[in-house]
């Protein structure tokens, strides 16, 4: 690195304009999304598979590195995916965030066939959501057994878990084994959301969800 | 008066190599220094399970350098690493598999207890699914801990009543060999 090369942050930026505006004036759905380090942009989830068709044999995005999904809790809509992309020869990053149209049965369309490495991704992101990607070759669970009755990361599933059977009915009548909520004791430790510099001042506080004998279980008696 | 060296019960000309001992003693001894693991390694605990049976630790100094992946040749299951309830089944079925006497080795934090991972997809100890006969603790425990907890299990093995389940016509009576408390 010589001394006259340009703050690293300079170029991000210009990255990110220059891509972003292109994006812009070829697609007419797409809009900038704000973002602290890549470019990012929103796509509506009809008109993803065309974009990214366009994206991968156009742009030379071939790479994707990475889906991800988001559950927004009380907004609407709900549930979304964010999907990374790498430009191999630039050396560059986009990210595009999508949001599935209906809350009780989100899907968007699956980016299977086009990209190979989104098959587990997406499989994943169903799994652990219930985000359905319409068009996928093998929609199962991936790290959850099949009859598991719960998207675990979901909002509204508690962080301990939930009692429920164990994957094989035979083993459960051999032990008597179930699964079990198991809450951490003096945990979960998280962030104050109302102290507005909570990241960056106050240390993480714990929220004592345990069940003892002074907290008892929510829903049980006494 | 008793003075050393004389024969009186043994006489090596009459009677050729013969040691009289007790069956449970001969049994066990032969037991505790032939304990073949089976390596249920799951998680990290599992790395230093290898690490035990390399050379700076070496575990065949016990008997027990013989890691047999197949359940039905081991005598000692060592859970080493997060059971989650998905694998929780396959353990319970490898377990079955084993032949009697069997043992089963819970190494480290997750499988004694589910450790760390108060979580909805981790089984908070593998005595829920396995009779545990041995805990060791750590996160993940030095080879120098499996080695101790191997020599209490060699410990708990001298003392079982081998002969007893040996020659006992019921299966599951309580005494048998490797199912006893």
């Amino acid at each position: 690195m010589t001394l006259t090369a340009r703050p690293k942050h300079v170029f991000i930026a210009t990255q990110m304009t220059t891509l972003v505006d292109t994006l812009k004036q070829r697609f007419p759905f797409v809009t900038e999304r704000v973002s602290g380090d890549y470019p990012a942009v929103n796509v509506p989830a009809a008109n993803l598979l065309e974009f990214g068709q366009a994206l991968r044999d156009e742009l030379g995005f071939t790479v994707l590195s990475d889906v991800c999904g988001v559950d927004w809790d009380k907004e609407s809509p709900r549930f979304g995916v964010f999907y990374h992309f790498y430009h191999g020869g630039k050396k560059q990053f986009l990210r595009v965030a999508t949001l599935a149209p209906d809350d009780a049965a989100p899907a968007v369309p699956s980016l299977t066939g086009l990209w190979a490495s989104a098959n587990w991704h997406e499989r994943e992101v169903f799994d652990m959501f219930g985000t359905r990607f319409v068009g996928h070759p093998n929609l199962t669970r991936i790290l959850m057994w099949e009859a598991y009755p719960y998207h675990p990361l979901r909002k509204e599933f508690p962080l301990a878990g939930i009692e429920t059977d164990l994957p094989s009915a035979d083993i459960t009548a051999e032990t008597q084994a179930v699964v079990i909520a198991a809450p951490m004791m003096g945990g979960p430790f998280h962030a104050r959301t109302e102290d507005k510099h909570h990241m960056s001042e106050a240390e993480p506080r714990a929220d004592d969800e345990s069940w003892t004998e002074h907290n008892p279980k929510p829903g049980s008696k006494g | 008066m008793v003075t050393t060296h004389t024969e009186y019960a043994y006489n090596s000309k009459i009677e050729g190599e013969v040691v009289i001992s007790r069956a449970d003693a001969v049994i066990n001894w032969v037991r505790q220094n032939s304990v073949w693991p089976m390596p249920m390694g799951l998680a990290c605990c599992a790395i230093e399970l290898m690490a035990a049976g390399a050379s700076r630790f070496d575990i065949s100094r016990f008997g027990m350098e013989v890691m047999r992946f197949s359940p039905r040749q081991s005598d000692c299951m060592i859970v080493a690493g997060t059971v989650t309830y998905k694998i929780a089944e396959v353990v319970r079925r490898i377990y079955d598999q084993m032949a009697a006497p069997k043992w089963v080795v819970a190494m480290g934090a997750c499988a004694s207890t589910g450790g760390m991972y108060r979580s909805y997809s981790v089984l908070q100890g593998v005595d829920r699914v396995v009779p545990v006969d041995i805990y060791i603790s750590g996160c993940p425990p030095r080879p120098e801990a499996l080695l101790d907890g191997m020599m209490l299990l060699q410990k708990k093995i001298s003392r079982e009543p081998s002969a007893l389940g040996l020659f006992s016509r019921r299966p599951n009576d309580p005494a048998f060999v490797g199912e006893g408390k």
